[in-house]
């Protein structure tokens, strides 16, 4: 052993130091991920790219001549493709964030029911039942909604509206009445509540599935009741997942065009009521609804369109790792 | 303030698996109590059914009783939920909540059940029970930093200030130096000798000489083999059971023989 010999000679149980097999290996395994991983990148900058470029002609085009040939847009009416933005903007933030308030709460009841209140063999059943909901085609919903939901919400609307009318976003047309086919913006919102429902609640049942023992154990140690030691160790665990969770369903709200497309009558205002017909829509459905019949000038304004729902959801995204980040000191992961 | 404890043919089930068999015992207040034993031979989970936290565990129960100065914890109508304020628990690996500052982990017990303190009493509860945790000198200027931010050491006497400022009679440490280093260890260990004048405390240890240095009573727990319920098999004054046990089985454990 105290002779000196050549590295590739030198053997630990008969391997040479210098043995090439595994470092191959290793060197293609971290070429596949870095690919997969600068994909994405790609990906995104096509698309930003591909958004800019044919959206440019319509967000130039100052002097008017270009958007006069698009049919959607009436320059008599006064609207220009900014106004029509404006309008769509509105109506889709508004139609996505009342989903949210709808779904957010009703999902991490489902999922805390699910973690850790229902006993195990049931809480099986019912996170299978969740993700099958996720499952369904929105076009399936649209369906479901416009032919069973809407018309069995519209008595609840006029109720809503006789009673809590005061309330802006309840408020009835100036008769006092509200839409007669309840084909309206809060119809919309509650089948995108349900479209999202699966995904908010699937993402934080896991991440209140690990919550640690250790805390939960201290709370309730100190004499917390369930409900007590939820609050105190599962919640502020599970925080940054909650805010995670329900931004990816408001992204998916935000997009969702099938359901809206079939259920909400459309029509461009800032109208606050939820329960008035023919006064919201979405950027994704007037997008789907205006495409098939649009002409090269259309295209480029719907595809400037899209561009805002792009930029909408990079903000919103943008916002919830700000809230996530905020107080990262405290998260329980130093 | 601090209570007794006697506890009368207690076995611990997991479902159908019985791991703790027919233990009596008594624990005397204003002592340290130490449960020693080979790991697995149940002296954790019998520590457990103190303060009914074996019930966290899906499945788990007992029969006999558990007797707190004569009532029993495990009448029908007696709320595990009360019977925890009285007799706070300590945990092996440190666990303040990472979200709350120093100061709220250790009000987060006093708030519980909708109970209301004014910001003075506040402020009062926070020092008195870190000083009495022997911690105050060091975080007294950053109460509102994380609890996490702490040492090992001195997140588990921020765990004990935790622990004794919703004021319990008893206090159950289940391994709480097992984590930590030697002189944190010995800061743990000094607290135990002045919290013995204000509380009742049962620890279980792996460390035998742990169990010499601070405890006034001891008891040994041990399991004939894998599958088999944990036993006690013999409790006496500290002393007596590290120079004359009066069990074979004790003295071969003390003696490092086994275990």
């Amino acid at each position: 052993m105290s002779t000196t010999r050549a590295a590739s000679e030198v053997t630990a149980e008969g391997t040479p130091l210098t043995a090439h097999t595994e470092r191959a290996a290793n060197k293609i395994f971290f070429g596949l991920s870095a690919a997969s991983a600068s994909l994405i990148l790609v990906v995104l900058a096509a698309v930003a790219t591909f958004l800019l470029l044919e959206a440019w002609p319509a967000l130039t085009d100052s002097s008017g001549d270009y958007l006069d040939k698009v049919a959607w847009i009436s320059p008599e009416k006064g609207q220009s493709l900014i106004e029509i933005a404006g309008y769509l903007i509105f109506g889709t933030v508004l139609i996505s964030t009342v989903a949210l308030l709808i779904a957010t709460p009703l999902s991490i009841g489902i999922a805390l029911f699910i973690s850790h209140y229902a006993p195990r063999r049931l809480a099986t059943g019912l996170a299978y039942m969740v993700d099958l909901l996720a499952a369904i085609p929105s076009v399936v919903y649209g369906l479901w909604g416009g032919m069973v939901l809407v018309p069995f919400l519209q008595p609840f609307y006029q109720w809503l509206a006789d009673w809590f009318g005061w309330f802006p976003l309840f408020a009835p047309a100036e008769d006092g009445t509200v839409s007669a086919t309840g084909r309206v913006a809060l119809s919309a919102s509650i089948v995108l509540a349900i479209m999202v429902i699966p995904i908010i609640t699937a993402v934080t049942r896991e991440v209140f599935l690990q919550t640690p023992k250790l805390h939960e154990e201290a709370a309730l140690a100190m004499g917390a009741t369930r409900w007590e030691m939820v609050r105190m160790a599962v919640f502020p665990f599970g925080r940054s997942g909650i805010v995670g969770a329900t931004m990816l369903g408001l992204g998916r709200a935000l997009g969702e065009t099938m359901a809206v497309y079939m259920i909400l009558s459309v029509g461009l205002s800032y109208s606050w009521s939820l329960l008035n017909a023919s006064s919201h829509n979405t950027i994704a459905s007037y997008i789907a609804a205006q495409f098939p019949e649009a002409n090269t000038q259309g295209v480029s304004a719907l595809i400037a369109l899209g561009l805002a729902l792009f930029v909408i959801t990079l903000l919103v995204n943008m916002l919830a790792r700000w809230i996530v980040s905020r107080r990262s000191e405290f998260s329980g992961a130093n | 303030m601090t209570k007794r404890i006697d506890v009368n043919n207690l076995n611990v089930y997991y479902s159908n698996f019985l791991a703790v068999e027919d233990v009596s015992l008594a624990i005397e207040p204003k002592s340290v109590t130490a449960f020693i034993g080979p790991s697995g031979c149940g002296k954790s989970t019998f520590l457990r059914t103190l303060n009914r936290m074996h019930e966290v565990i899906p499945g788990a129960r007992v029969e006999g009783e558990v007797l707190m100065d004569g009532v029993n914890l495990y009448e029908a109508g007696v709320d595990p939920v009360a019977v925890r304020r009285h007799v706070g628990m300590v945990f092996q690996r440190p666990n303040p909540f990472p979200t709350m500052s120093i100061a709220e982990n250790v009000l987060a017990g006093v708030k519980l059940n909708n109970k209301r303190i004014s910001r003075a009493d506040a402020d009062d509860l926070v020092e008195s029970s870190l000083r009495g945790a022997n911690l105050w000198e060091e975080v007294k200027d950053r109460l509102d930093k994380p609890g996490s931010s702490l040492s090992g050491g001195q997140q588990q006497r921020l765990c004990i200030a935790r622990a004794i400022a919703i004021k319990p009679d008893i206090l159950l440490m289940d391994e709480p130096c097992s984590a930590l280093d030697p002189i944190s260890t010995l800061a743990i260990e000094d607290l135990m000798q002045e919290l013995k004048d204000e509380y009742t405390i049962v620890i279980v240890t792996h460390n035998m000489q742990q169990a010499a240095r601070v405890s006034d009573r001891t008891a040994f727990f041990n399991i004939a083999g894998t599958g088999k319920p944990g036993k006690l098999i013999e409790m006496n004054d500290t002393a007596t059971m590290f120079s004359t046990p009066s069990e074979k089985a004790t003295e071969d454990y003390i003696s490092g023989r086994f275990g």
